[in-house]
């Protein structure tokens, strides 16, 4: 049983003229088991959040904590986070010219279990995790990121997922990009790992049409660097019919 | 893709004897000495009779024989350095694949200096319509000036391998002029690792049409290092191909790279198809790349004609994505790096040396080798 708590957590990002406060006092507490599903318009912070978690060097935590199984988050630098249990897949994963998908995997699975995996069965993994995501075998050859279509790159965030099985996930848009076949491969995939592992998710996205496949215990609205209002699914209906509007317009001024 | 804005490269031919006084010592305001300290070059830009030999271990193809300049291969000395080192070589070192023949096993030819101070002459000439890898070690504990001179005859397929590795003390200065046949192919990699002041001068010429000529090129340099390579491809016959890529890596204050490619494309060579391009990645803010690639068309009629360059910083983003699944940062720094490289070495064209290069580029990034082992077992 893990637990990821976010509470009262401020963050800046760092721009050229300066820093400036994205996050304005964010409590959510990730258990084990849960999805908690986060949704917000463009701009309301959610990357931030999850880039926060993650360690992403270009924010910086102005006041808050963020902890799991009660050890601090923030005093981590951004490879042990991961190796503690907390996995980011990113809105937008990042090209690494030269470095194979297979390379790629295999370094993070040793990093991730601390010795590496036995080549045989390592190939049979990766396959098998491959063929859930409905993967060509010949995707492992292919460098990181590199030339993949939106729908490959977020298959391969959740191949990752699958092999590194954090304790807690955290979905940044998986959604965006995926058509409705790549979006119900991706999802099953998704709900594979969180069946396999039980895993706590934090699941960020701005539509709710993933919601159909991966069934959310909690809703969060996320507006201008804050949850504004927390729910059950029954809140995720109320925003697809009626947007974030009333949401927006309720936002707390910040300070 | 044609474009003309590099500053206008002499077209004249250059100037090539074995007269020492025929090049003046360079003073660095010559536009092919600008980038130079030449004044830590200049142990190796005036003659002094003392110089030392520069042999290799005799074995299949290769002889070590008296330096001998009514047989010393096609070239004659274009420069400073090189006619200096030409008017001190004692010995030659010459590699000789006879025509019709298919070597399988690469020619590994280890240079040994025999002195402090030496002058090579290696003449690599491969016969009409065989197949060799030739791999050239440059790795002693010496300043070393000479040439490189090889001759791929018609029909012929040459991979070639320079590697300069070897203490940080020691200066080098390397023409390595080849002659490509007619319709003969010509792949020559220089890995250049080693060595305080580098300065590599590879140059193409063809002997007759339908030459292919791949130039490529991995260069790392940190703790102050100066590595240069002026590379000028002459395309004076019609119908020949070449391709230019050099990637460089660098870090450290008072690192310095520099990059000069020369592709002139004389009128008689219709349907040439070229391109060049140089990368260079600054893993941190002390180091500093050069890269001036021009290109000089005579004439309209080619196949394709392009350069490019481009000079990054490392990408943090890369970074806190491999980090984010746990890698740690060295570890996810050399992977970067070495990925950089990749492209590059997977042309090299031997399997063996790319894997023999990849891991020096490793080790010089500080790779555990069981990890680096780990990396290749997964490719
Ligand atoms: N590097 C940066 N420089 C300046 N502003 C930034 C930077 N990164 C993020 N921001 C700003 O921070 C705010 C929150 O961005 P963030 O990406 O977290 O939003 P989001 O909710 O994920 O949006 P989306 O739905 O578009 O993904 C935006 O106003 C954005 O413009
Ligand atoms: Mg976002």
């Amino acid at each position: 049983m893990s637990t990821l708590a976010i509470n009262d957590l401020h963050a800046s990002v760092l721009t050229d003229g300066g820093p400036r406060e994205i996050l304005r006092g964010v409590t959510l507490t990730v258990t084990s088991g849960s999805t908690h599903a986060v949704m917000g318009p463009n701009g309301s912070g959610k990357s931030t959040l999850a880039y926060v978690i993650a360690g992403h060097p270009k924010y910086v935590v102005t006041a808050g904590t963020i902890t799991l199984d009660g050890v601090d988050v923030l005093a981590m630098t951004v490879d042990e986070r991961a190796r503690a249990g907390l996995f980011l897949a990113m809105q937008y994963p990042v090209e690494i010219p030269g470095v194979s998908v297979s390379n790629f995997l295999r370094t993070s699975a040793t990093a991730a279990r601390g010795e590496a995996p036995k080549l045989r069965t390592w190939m049979k993994e990766m396959k098998d995790a491959m063929g859930v995501l409905q993967m060509d075998p010949a995707f492992a050859e292919r460098n990181v990121n590199e030339g993949f279509s939106g729908g490959e790159k977020k298959r391969h965030e959740i191949l990752q997922l699958s092999l590194l099985k954090p304790k807690i996930a955290i979905l940044d848009e998986t959604d965006s990009g995926l058509d409705v076949d790549a979006l119900r491969v991706v999802s099953e995939g998704f709900n594979a790992f969180r069946e396999e592992t039980g895993a706590g998710t934090l699941l960020i996205t701005h539509y709710t049409r993933i919601l159909r496949y991966i069934h959310p215990d909690y809703v969060h609205v996320f507006v201008d660097g804050r949850i504004v209002e927390s729910g059950g699914p029954e809140l995720a209906s109320v925003l697809e019919s009626e947007g974030y509007e009333r949401f927006v317009g309720n936002a707390p001024v910040a300070s | 893709m044609t474009s003309l804005t590099a500053p206008p490269m002499d077209l004249a031919p250059r100037l090539a004897s074995t007269a020492i006084d025929d090049f003046a010592m360079p003073t660095g305001r010559e536009e092919a000495w600008r980038f130079a300290p030449v004044d830590r070059l200049a142990g190796l830009l005036e003659p002094d009779g003392g110089s030392a030999a520069v042999v290799a271990d005799p074995g299949p193809f290769i002889s070590v024989v008296d330096f001998d300049p009514e047989d010393a291969g096609h070239w004659r000395p274009t420069d400073r350095g090189a006619v200096v080192a030409w008017a001190g070589a004692r010995s030659a070192v010459q590699v000789r694949v006879p025509a019709e023949t298919l070597v399988d096993e690469p020619i590994v030819v280890r240079l040994q200096a025999q002195g402090p101070r030496a002058h090579a002459h290696v003449d690599v000439r491969i016969g009409a319509h065989s197949r060799a890898t030739v791999v050239v070690l440059n790795e002693g504990g010496s300043d070393v000036s000479g040439a490189l001179v090889t001759e791929i005859g018609d029909g012929a397929d040459l991979t070639m391998l320079s590697v300069i590795d070897g203490p940080r003390e020691n200066v080098q200065m390397w023409h390595w002029p080849a002659r490509v046949g007619r319709d003969a192919r010509f792949t020559g990699s220089t890995i250049t690792l080693g060595g305080s002041v580098v300065r590599n001068l590879p140059s193409v010429t063809y002997a007759g049409p339908g030459g292919a000529a791949t130039l490529l090129g991995a260069f790392l340099a940190d703790a102050g290092q100066y590595l240069e390579h002026r590379i000028l491809v002459t395309h004076d016959q019609p119908h020949c191909t070449s391709s230019v890529v050099y990637k460089g890596a660098l870090s450290g204050a008072g690192t310095h790279t520099v990059w000069v490619g020369d592709v002139v494309v004389r009128r008689e060579a219709v349907a040439t198809d070229t391109y060049e391009m140089n990368r260079n990645l600054l893993l941190d803010d002390g180091a500093r790349a050069d890269s001036v690639p021009n290109l000089e068309l005579e004439t309209g009629d080619v196949v394709s004609a392009g350069h490019a360059s481009a000079t990054g910083r490392f990408d943090d983003e890369q970074l806190f994505y491999l980090q984010a699944r746990g890698i740690p940062e060295a570890v996810a720094r050399q992977l970067v790096v070495r990925g950089f490289f990749v492209d590059v070495l997977s042309r090299v064209g031997s399997s063996q040396w790319r894997s023999i290069v990849l891991s020096r580029i490793a080790d010089r990034l500080g790779m555990d080798p069981d990890f680096e082992l780990d990396l290749e077992a997964a490719e």
